[in-house]
């Protein structure tokens, strides 16, 4: 089992693996955002209170937890990659970033677009809204000091260090936000207050939530198959695979 | 050459710190007077009612602070990097991440101190009583360190990447958060006159966590950026 991982830690080895493994995930991904959406719109029963509105629940609720999932993924990957210093590694975590931000835009946006008719505003400072926003920035932040560093390696190196330093943070920002909103306004709206959700309701969410996985898996492969491309390019068997698809 | 002790790098660091920066007294002013003109442009904006402003003075004050602070970070180690400085620092005998903190020290002593002392008189302008600016001094005494400390890690980072000013302010005013939260919090909480101790509790726990780890992180960014 060790030594399948590192025979595949490397690019040369990785690279045709990925390229197999991604048809497989993307078509993962395609069967569990059909069956997930149409457990979601079709047989999940119709909320009493919140009528057909709720049904966002079913993209955004898994969206905002792959944004979390994959900032911590991401930082391990981080961490593997100053411990051992393996350059799959730092092209994983940069790879994820992209995807991460991606998906907490998507739980902010979708959650503005239900907050709108069920609380009558788009935006609340609830502790929730306001720690998604804040993982969006540090999401940001990892892309734009990956982006700015010209030498790629030093810029996943630092990038790395960026990442450890906000997974220990992402829970004191998290508490902290919670504290914070408790003080300023009595809890109006909380998700903590939702009804009991019905057993069809809670399997489509995590559905969903696997698709986005899969989905998840397909496109960072396919990043990081491109990024070995371009740090390789030097190499002997990149060079054969691009003669050979000229 | 005789071995200095870690005591006597640590002394040296700092005090060669301190006497840049009183040869190069504008950098302190700036910084300060940033911190002064950020918050007078509040009463500007929203408007001279005493009591809107007291009630925002906290956070105001702080913003304006953690704002100022950020400003300073890209003197930390920059004119340091660029006279070949920082490498002596990095092939010195002595831990790397403990000279960082003696660094850090006397940047806080440099931009964090004179914050905290000017602070009675921005509060002062907004309304609050002496109970409020007094825990709103100690509130920043125990914050600003923590600023320095994560700016730390931020300025390591991006030393030496282009656009690197505002790229810091991207890297470190999220990890910011819990500071500003902390630290406006309890003086809100005195207003209201709800218990403020856990505030302060909490605030000195995460100066504590800060300056366990952070010089370590700003370790090692120093070294990738040098390298």
């Amino acid at each position: 089992m060790t030594n399948l991982w590192l025979y595949f830690s490397s690019p040369k080895t990785f690279y045709p693996l990925a390229g197999k493994l991604i048809p497989v995930f993307s078509l993962l991904a395609i069967i569990l955002i059909a069956i997930g959406l149409y457990m979601g719109f079709a047989v999940a029963p119709t909320d009493y209170k919140q009528g057909d509105s709720y049904r966002i629940i079913y993209i955004h609720v898994a969206a905002a937890w792959m944004s979390m999932f994959i900032y911590v993924v991401m930082a391990g990957w981080a961490a593997v990659g100053m411990i051992w210093n393996t350059k799959l590694s730092d092209m994983m975590a940069g790879s994820l970033a992209p995807t991460g931000a991606m998906f907490a835009f998507v739980a902010l946006w979708t959650g503005a677009l239900w907050g709108k008719p069920t609380w009558g505003t788009y935006w609340v400072w609830d502790a929730r809204l306001t720690s998604e926003l804040i993982l969006l920035f540090l999401y940001v932040g990892f892309i734009a000091l990956r982006s700015a560093i010209d030498d790629p390696r030093r810029a996943a190196r630092a990038s790395a260090v960026l990442a450890v330093v906000g997974v220990i943070n992402v829970p004191i920002i998290y508490f902290s936000v919670r504290w914070w909103n408790t003080l300023h306004q009595g809890a109006s709206v909380s998700p903590e207050m939702a009804p009991k959700m019905a057993a069809t309701m809670l399997w489509a969410m995590f559905v969903m939530a696997m698709a986005f996985w899969m989905y998840t898996i397909a496109v960072v492969l396919a990043r990081v198959r491109s990024e070995i491309l371009e740090r390789e390019s030097s190499t002997e068997w990149v060079r054969e695979i691009l003669a050979r698809q000229r | 050459m005789g071995e200095v002790s870690l005591i006597t790098a640590l002394r040296t660091v700092v005090a060669r710190e301190i006497t840049l920066a009183m040869r190069r007294r504008t950098d302190v002013f700036t910084t300060l007077f940033f911190f002064i003109i950020a918050v007078t442009l509040f009463p500007l904006g929203v408007g001279p009612d005493i009591e809107v402003l007291r009630t925002i003075a906290p956070g105001v004050i702080w913003v304006a602070a953690l704002l100022a602070s950020m400003l300073a970070l890209s003197r930390l180690f920059s004119s340091d990097f660029q006279d070949g400085t920082l490498e002596q620092l990095l092939l010195a005998p002595h831990p790397l991440s403990l000279l960082v903190l003696g660094k850090v020290f006397a940047h806080w002593l440099l931009t964090g101190v004179p914050l905290v002392v000017l602070s009675p008189l921005l509060g002062m302008q907004l309304g609050l009583d002496a109970q409020a600016i007094g825990l709103l001094m100690g509130t920043l005494l125990l914050g600003t360190p923590i600023l320095s400390l994560i700016g730390a890690v931020g300025a390591a980072l991006t030393l030496g990447v282009r656009g690197g000013g505002v790229l810091i302010s991207l890297l470190v005013l999220p990890l910011y958060v819990p500071v500003l939260i902390f630290g406006a919090g309890a003086v809100d909480a005195q207003a209201k006159a709800v218990e403020f101790g856990a505030w302060l509790y909490l605030l000195g726990a995460f100066l504590v966590m800060t300056i366990v780890f952070a010089p370590f992180a700003a370790a090692a960014a120093l070294r990738i950026s040098v390298e």
